[in-house]
């Protein structure tokens, strides 16, 4: 692979990403080793852009794969195609990732098929190898590669969970939506609101957060606390902007819309 | 006797009335003075006139003596205009059988007018009176009313209770409801005229104009547990009934209590006011702390009441600023110069006056005293959150500067100084003394043993009218209990007998069993080549385009996932012998039903068998032959072998129950057999659509819930009525003999 395609799956500019607790250091000290990592998180807490941080921090390349449920081995590893002069092999991302030393991030492992996440065990053990059977190649891990999986184990079904042999293969970070203050900040420093706003439409979403399992599947997350705190400061009347990012994507049920909007009316005197 | 002496100038008035009661000549002056002073001439003209006729209707001094107290008042809330209707009203009540009624009439006349307000309400109220009487007084060859209507009376006595729970639509409602299932029992109908029966409650709880707590309930559990973190059980109670004494909100281990019903308010609607109500309460449980009252006196207890809500909610709008104008909007402003310090005790009034300067910083009172400690409360909150003790300190200090001789006065001034939201605090004092008793006389009781409960309580059901196209509300009572034991061998008996029926069946089974695979398509490696993606594939490749490379397909198992309930009719025409056939219907349901479900449980589906009849709505049986966690052994045949057939069919009530069990299945499909003889009755529904009707309202909500209901048959003559209750899901069956073979046959065509 040329030097300009590994550029191209570089982080040049910072995200903004704000610690909440050791995880910076626990993950360098994972990459240092070179062990997998899993992090673990309801929808919208900040899994991926740690990633992405951290991609940045190590001057990685980071190659992000969103799993779904139509995905197979070989979207992963690589297939054959077809031109004119016959069949070419084109690499897959994990493949890819593999090859150049990249950080390779599985975002919602979960939601591919069992039998595609089996790929990955070689990679993730003390192999380090990746055969591609079709092609009839053992494919050395780069010394900088590194899988990370992340998954969300709130709201898949019983019958999607990782299989204990894939779980086993990873360490784990656990991620929640931050403390009120933190969270405060991250809606400060992310989108320049100002303290006071970012409060209130954190105890909003912490109200809605109260709620899960009593009708919300999952609470109101720190993404959507931004995109409504990104419409506030485009000019959106403040109530208008939270009920239409914070409580109408999430919730269907009359009652839980009424509390909500009743929380956003009693926060915004 | 001593004679009264009419002054002189209302000798014409006097002479005009022409009445000898001595009774009414005691009040007679005092009534013109007011009737004087109010009416205009031609009022006071056709006040004395009607008062007349009323006085020489033969019906004693009272209804003379009440029109004369009440008219003035009543024409000041309603108009002088109202008179006419109300005459007329009363005209016909005395032509009628119904002139008992007249005197409560009267009576409850001034209490309705101001709830009404305007003429064309009363009118519209009269209407509905008149409705009432015409629609209950009786006769005996239909031409001549000879009985008068039992609940007239009593409706009149109540009115003023209802109107203030009940809008006028919902009064007629409520009338009507009572109108027409108690026309014919007058015991009955007094009972429901009187609230005395549980009817009456039920439909004039339907009926209540304003936000029910039962109804937002999930609402305000969320608001608890999303904005304050906190859960209880909320517990209505009744605010209908204690006009003398309004109960207030109150928590206790047990769980919150709020009333039952809040209207709209001050620009409030009613659940704000719930939350209004709970964010107060909640406020207290987070930040009040018990103290103890003994060295208190019963003022500084109060205000310290007073302040330590004023502080909670304080508390309450720091955190939730919004909250702070529906506690204003729902907070009294007393006028400063409303109570007469010289005549009653206006602690209340000056406590009110304080909690609301707290609030509002925008009161208008000028007291220095209230503005000082309006003040002293907000420097004191300014430093934190301040605490219960600090606060009744703030109030011992508040009371020492208002006291006033007149405090001690029996006479209260409340006028604005109920703040409904607020609790009872009962829980911010504790006692070093529990009480001034030297014994407990409240000794443990012990439950006799043998008192037991014996069966399960009953179960309620709506039921639907089809007349009135609204539910019954807890029409049916539904009592379940487990079906008596009998010798399972019979059973074993009569599947031996239809063996060969069952080697049949056996065969049609196995082909039915979960055998049957699915195709699972578009996979890149599976068991087999889908030719159709593969050729489009080809033609996609041959044209240069990138072929999509998943063209295998594989296969799995698919299970059946079927959850069924035979619920069986066994009313008493079940005895019946089957025509051209020795065995009685109920002797071939219960072969049918053994066929049927040694079928099923070859097939492993779940299924549960119950059986119903019923006595009247208050007796509704619901007997279970089998439930879904057993299995069909000898205990279960037992119990089928046992089945007797009795009473009548009400439909609706047994579907209902069935479908609540049902309902609980994990399954994809939901099956209801029900297998009945004849079309639902019952004795005490004289009208037979009733019941048809409500049973294919049941079939409507079963539909709801996910539940596919179908209707075996066994009446030659039930296309009059069957397709009306289950639409197209039912099978007649004509020949019954045939039901051993027909049913498992129908239930596997079913399920195929």
């Amino acid at each position: 692979m040329t030097k300009k395609n590994i550029e191209q799956y570089k982080i040049h500019k910072e995200p903004f990403y704000q610690a909440q607790n050791d995880e910076v250091q626990l993950y360098e000290a994972a990459y240092v080793a070179r062990l997998p990592v899993m992090v673990k998180g309801p929808t919208g807490c900040g899994k991926s852009r740690f990633i992405e941080y951290m991609a940045w921090k190590l001057g990685k390349p980071l190659i992000t794969v969103a799993c779904n449920e139509d995905m197979t081995a070989s979207d992963l590893v690589g297939r054959y195609l077809l031109d004119a002069n016959g069949t070419r092999w084109l690499d897959g991302p994990l493949t890819t990732a593999a090859r150049i030393g990249a950080i390779c991030y599985l975002d919602e492992i979960v939601e591919a098929r069992q039998d595609t996440t089996v790929v990955i065990h070689p990679l993730t053990d003390h192999r380090r190898t990746l055969p591609l059977d079709k092609k009839g190649e053992l494919i050395e891990a780069h010394k900088d590669f590194q899988l990370v999986i992340s998954y969300n184990p709130g709201y898949q079904s019983l019958l999607k969970d990782l299989k204990q042999s894939t779980k086993q293969r990873f360490t784990a970070f656990d991620f929640d939506y931050p403390e009120a203050g933190v969270e405060t900040d991250i809606l400060c420093k992310e989108t320049g609101m100002d303290q006071d706003l970012s409060a209130k439409l954190v105890k909003i979403g912490r109200a809605a957060r109260n709620l899960k399992g009593h009708g919300l599947d999952e609470g109101i997350s720190t993404r959507l606390l931004v995109y409504a705190a990104t419409l506030i400061k485009g000019g959106v009347e403040p109530r208008a902007a939270c009920r239409m990012a914070m409580v109408r994507p999430i919730t269907d049920d009359a009652d839980i819309r009424d509390t909500l909007d009743h929380a956003i009316e009693a926060t915004f005197a | 006797m001593e004679t009264v002496e009419i002054p002189g100038q209302l000798q014409p008035y006097w002479a005009e009335l022409a009445c000898g009661f001595p009774r009414v000549a005691e009040v007679f002056p005092d009534c013109m003075r007011v009737a004087l002073s109010s009416l205009s001439a031609g009022g006071v003209a056709a006040y004395i006139e009607h008062a007349r006729f009323l006085g020489k209707m033969g019906r004693g001094a009272e209804p003379i003596l009440i029109f004369l107290e009440v008219w003035p008042d009543v024409a000041g809330e309603a108009g002088e205009d109202a008179l006419p209707d109300i005459m007329e009203f009363i005209r016909r009540m005395y032509k009628s059988p119904n002139g008992k009624a007249i005197i409560p009439f009267l009576e409850s006349l001034l209490a309705t007018a101001r709830r009404l307000h305007s003429r064309e309400q009363l009118s519209d109220y009269l209407a509905i009176a008149l409705d009432l009487m015409e629609r209950t007084t009786g006769s005996i060859h239909g031409i001549h009313q000879t009985f008068p209507s039992p609940g007239l009376p009593e409706m009149f006595r109540q009115v003023p209770a209802l109107l203030s729970r009940l809008s006028l639509g919902g009064l007629k409602n409520w009338v009507d409801y009572g109108v027409r299932y108690y026309s014919d029992h007058p015991d009955r109908q007094i009972d429901y005229f009187s609230l005395q029966s549980a009817d009456s409650l039920a439909v004039l709880q339907r009926e209540r104009h304003g936000t029910l707590l039962v109804d937002n309930e999930r609402k305000l559990d969320m608001y608890l547990r999303g904005l304050w973190r906190d859960e209880d059980l909320l517990i209505p109670y009744s605010s209908g009934f204690d006009e003398l004494r309004q109960p207030i909100p109150y928590y206790d281990k047990l769980g919150i209590r709020l009333p039952d019903v809040y209207s709209d308010a001050h620009g409030i609607a009613g659940i704000d006011r719930y939350r209004a109500a709970l964010a107060h309460i909640v406020g207290h449980r987070r930040w009040t702390t018990a103290i103890f009252a003994d060295n208190m006196s019963p003022f500084q207890r109060m205000a310290a009441e007073f302040i330590e809500d004023s502080r909670v909610e304080y508390l309450a709008i720091r955190e939730y600023p919004g909250l702070r104008h529906i506690f204003m909007a729902l907070h009294p402003v007393p006028g400063e110069d409303a109570c007469d310090p010289e005549k009653e005790s206006g602690v209340r009034h000056r406590l009110t006056m304080l909690s609301r300067a707290i609030l509002d910083s925008g009161h208008p009172y000028k007291n220095p005293h209230i503005i000082e400690f309006a003040q002293r409360f907000h420097d004191l909150m300014r430093q934190g959150d301040s605490n219960t003790r600090e606060m009744a300190d703030l109030a011992i200090s508040f009371v020492a500067k208002i006291r006033r001789q007149s405090d001690q006065l029996a006479k209260t001034h409340f006028k604005d100084t109920v703040i409904d939201y607020r609790d009872d605090n009962r829980q911010m004092w504790k006692f070093i003394e529990e009480g001034d008793e030297e014994e407990a006389f409240d000794e443990e009781r012990k439950i006799e043993p043998g008192e037991g409960i014996k069966g399960l309580p009953p179960r309620h059901y709506h039921e639907w009218d089809y007349n009135t196209r609204s539910y019954r509300p807890d029409w049916v009572s539904v009592y379940e209990a487990l079906h008596p034991q009998g010798n399972a061998a019979d059973i074993d008996r009569l599947l031996a007998k239809h063996a060969s029926l069952a080697k049949r069946l056996k065969k049609m089974l196995d082909l039915l069993k979960p055998q049957n695979k699915v195709r699972i398509r578009y996979q890149e490696e599976g068991s087999e080549l889908d030719l159709d993606v593969a050729l489009r594939s080809l033609i996609d490749y041959k044209s240069g385009a990138m072929p999509d490379p998943r063209i295998n397909m594989s296969h799995r198992n698919d299970g059946r996932n079927i959850a069924v309930m035979i619920l069986l009719d066994l009313s008493e025409s079940l005895n019946e012998k089957a025509a051209g056939c020795d065995q009685t219907i109920l002797e071939l349901s219960q072969e049918a039903v053994s066929l049927l479900a040694w079928a099923i449980e070859k097939l492993g589906d779940p299924f549960a068998i119950a059986g119903f009849h019923s006595n009247t709505r208050h007796d509704v049986r619901f007997l279970h032959i089998k439930g879904y966690s057993e299995h069909w052994d000898d205990e279960v045949k037992g119990r089928l072998a046992a089945m007797e057939a009795s009473y009548s069919t009400r439909m609706g009530a047994a579907m209902r129950h069935a479908a609540h069990y049902l309902e609980k299945q994990q399954a994809d499909k939901k099956l209801m057999l029900v297998i009945t003889d004849g079309e639902p009755a019952d004795i005490d529904s004289k009208d037979g659509r009733i019941l048809i009707e409500d049973a294919r309202q049941a079939v409507k909500e079963l539909d709801q819930q996910g539940i596919y209901s179908y209707c075996i048959n066994l009446d030659p003559k039930a296309d009059e009525y069957v397709a009306d209750i289950f639409g197209g899901q039912y099978t007649i069956i004509d020949r019954v003999e045939s039901l051993p073979e027909r049913l498992p046959q129908l239930f596997i065509s079913l399920t195929k």
